[in-house]
Parts: structure tokens; sequence; C-alpha cells
């Protein structure tokens, strides 16, 4: 049986525990909002860029000479994957689930005999994987949320990613993220980056083109170098949208995570109070009994 | 077209800037300015960096600093993907300034071929911002 003292030393450290979990919790729920109104401003963009570049490749596609950000290098020998992770831990499941899903993949890649590289966004991330893929990551950034979340560093890993694949160093490009559903579910997510895939933007062309039923865009200058300068910068808006997402994920699992641990606390703290109360009295039972048996005995 | 409007719309990466119903946008293209009335032929072409000047009543209503990116035009509507846009009225000329010699400085200690490209391309755009304050086309 713990000494009053000690009980009331662990009710204390539980409180303080307590009321960091509920900061932490509150401080989350604030960027939270923030971090989905990012996400929701960034959409237009993305949608109307996917608009412009479904048209632009759906009439490349169809003649011989698409650029290779687009057509891919003909080989799938190397892969890279750029996984968006947070820099700071505290975040329930947010990392390990990722880190999970990334290593599933990288082995059966392995498995396959393909070459693995990793790109990690966010130190948590690297810092799961380094034991055992130490040797296949090839570059960490850190803070790329900080301040918050915005398009420059996006766009500095896309412009990476690209002139690294036009080196050859890689032959296709998947970036693995989790996906914001709701503030309870953030799904993994895998999404290719290079080559661009296809299917989308067949899909999204006949969908641009058949019901307005609308002619042909001119192109200004020509189609292979619009969609030149396109895809590099799609990258960085998928690139950015990644990142967002990412990070209202983040807010909402940490979130999620430190209402529990605040409920934890508070369990905790209302079993320490009841065993001190019963403890005190215990004390002051045995005390009585004493005196009243010595009084007894005289 | 009979009501004589364009929509037009204008998207950076971080947020939707301006979308409503305009007579007219004469958008700095990269193989010149071109104008968008209301049934322009469809067609999407690069920009390059410069003002975006909004008409209304036959005058410029707004000037809009961009910095690059695209633009998309359909019979009626127009859309542009900017990488960066600021009003032209807001942007500090002293910044501008302090930028255009920053920059003409990194140009010239770049060490290698990539990053005085780099460099020459965002002293391209500081330039640009700057003509947008000084020169005001479209009186």
């Amino acid at each position: 049986m713990p000494s009053l003292k000690e009980l009331r030393v662990r009710i204390t450290s539980v409180k303080s525990t307590q009321r960091i979990t509920s900061a932490m919790k509150m401080v989350a729920a604030a960027k939270l909002r923030r971090a989905q109104e990012r996400a929701e401003e960034a959409r237009p963009f993305a949608e109307r860029m996917e608009r412009v570049l479904a048209a632009v490749a759906s009439s490349v596609t169809d003649g011989a000479g698409a650029p290779p950000l687009l057509a891919g290098t003909g080989k799938e020998q190397t892969h890279l994957i750029v996984l968006v992770s947070s820099d700071r831990g505290l975040c329930g499941g947010f990392n390990t689930n990722l880190v999970r899903f990334v290593r599933k993949h990288a082995r059966q890649l392995i498995r396959e005999g393909k070459t693995v590289q990793l790109f990690c966004v966010g130190r948590k991330g690297y810092g799961q994987l380094r034991g055992e893929f130490g040797d296949n990551v090839i570059e960490v950034r850190e803070d790329v949320t900080k301040p918050a979340p915005s398009f420059g560093p996006a766009r500095d890993i896309a412009m990476q990613l690209a002139s690294m694949y036009e080196d050859g160093a890689f032959d296709v490009c998947t970036v693995v993220y989790n996906k914001f559903v709701s503030v309870m579910t953030q799904n993994v997510t895998p999404l290719q980056l290079i080559p661009f895939a296809i299917e989308d933007t067949k899909d999204g062309a006949g969908a641009v083109a058949t019901p307005a039923g609308r002619a042909v865009y001119e192109y200004e200058p020509s189609e292979e170098e619009i969609l030149a300068e396109l895809l590099p910068r799609n990258l960085a808006v998928q690139m950015y949208r990644a990142i967002l997402e990412s990070f209202a994920s983040e807010q909402a699992s940490r979130m999620t995570a430190m209402d529990n641990a605040t409920r934890n606390a508070g369990d905790l703290i209302n079993e320490l109070t009841m065993n001190y109360n019963r403890t005190r009295q215990a004390f002051i039972t045995k005390e009585l009994i004493e005196i009243i048996s010595g009084a007894e005995a005289l | 077209m009979a009501d004589g409007r364009v929509d037009f719309e204008l998207v950076s990466p971080e947020a939707l800037l301006l979308s409503e119903e305009v007579e007219m946008v004469v958008v700095p293209g990269d193989e010149g300015d071109f104008g968008v009335l209301p049934g322009h032929a469809p067609m999407i072409s690069t920009i390059r960096a410069g003002v975006i000047h909004v008409f209304a009543g036959g005058s410029v209503q707004k000037r809009i600093f961009v910095a690059g990116g695209f633009a998309e035009v359909t019979p009626e509507r127009c859309t542009v993907l900017a990488e960066e846009a600021m009003v032209v009225g807001e942007i500090d000329r002293d910044a501008v300034e302090q930028e255009l010699k920053d920059l003409s400085e990194d140009a010239d200690d770049a060490a290698d071929e990539t990053e005085r490209e780099i460099s020459r391309a965002r002293l391209q755009v500081a330039r640009a911002k700057l003509k947008a304050i000084e020169e005001p086309l479209y009186q």
C-alpha cells in the first residue's frame, strides 16, 4: 500500500499531464480548423489545373512525342516513394499507419526485384524507417509545414523530383500521405505522381469535351510546350495537396489522441483520489482504534 | 454574345482570388497580350510575368500583377491559373527595388548554370513587377 504522500505526488503529476494534453488538444483543434480551410481553398486551383491538363494531355497523347513526365520512361525498375509524415509526435497512429503502409509496399517491391528509394517529408517518418531502410533514404525534408503549410516548399520538392527524374534517378514516383476524410478518419493514400496517371486524364478529357460539344482548344504556344510547363506545375500542385491533406490529418489525429489522453488522465485521477481518501480513512480508523483500545486497557 | 460579359476567374494555388463577370480582360500571354471578350475562341495559353487588366465601362477597373501561369479561355469564361498574384496598387515599391537589387547580386554570384538561370528568371519577374507600377497601360 503506497503512503499518503506518494499518492499525493502521483495525483499532482497526473493532473499536470492532463493539463498539457488538454492544452495540446485545444491547439490541435484550432490548427485543424485553419488546415481544413486551407485544404478547401486549394481545391479550386487543383480542379481547374486538372481540367486544363486533361484537355492538353488528351490532344498530345494521340500523337507521338509525349514528354516523359506523362508517358513514363518505359521501365519500372526504380521506385521512389515520397512519404509525407509529421515533424512532431504525440499524434496517435498518424505516423505509425503511414510507415506500416510504406514498409509493406517497399518490402513487396524489393521482393519483386525492384530498387526502392525513399524521400521523407517530416522527421517522424524517417525516424521510424531508418532502422530497416536507412540505406534507401535519399532525402529528408523537415519543417515543411512550419509556420504553416504553403505552396513554396511544395514547389521546391516538386522541382527537385522533376530534375531527379530528368537525370534518370527513378522511373516511378508515388507519394504516400494521410488523406483527411473526417476528424475521426484519416486514410493512408498512395498517389502516383510520375508518370502522370493517364486513365484519369482520359476520363477527365471525355467529361470536358463531350457534354459541351465544344471546339478543340487553340494552343499558344504549342501543345508540347504548354504540356512541358504544365506537368511540373501539376506536380507541385499535387505535392501541395498531399501536404495540406497530411497536415489536416495530423491535427485531427493529434486532437483525437489528446482527447483520449485527457480522458484517461481524468479516470486515473479519480481512481487515485478514491484510493487516497480510502487510505486516509483507514489511517484515521486505525489511530482511533489504537487510542480506544489503549484507553480500555487502563 | 447578347449579355456581353465574361466569367473571369483568377486562382492561385492557395486560394480563389477573384471570380466575377467582367466586360473584358487583357491577359499578358507568353506570345503577346490578348484581350478576352465574350465569344472568344477556346484557347489555352501560357502567361508571362505581367499585369492582367480587368475592364468595366470602357476603362480599366482592376490591375493585377501575376508572376506567370496559364489561361484557359472558352466563349463564356476566362480562367487564369497564376503562381503568384497581387493587386498592382498594393505592391510595395521599395520592397520591389530592394528585391531587384538582391536578385541581381544573386545572379552575379551564381555558382553554376542552373542557379544563374533560376535567379535570372526571378529577376525578370521582379523587373516586370516594377514596370507594372511605373508604366500603367490603358489609362
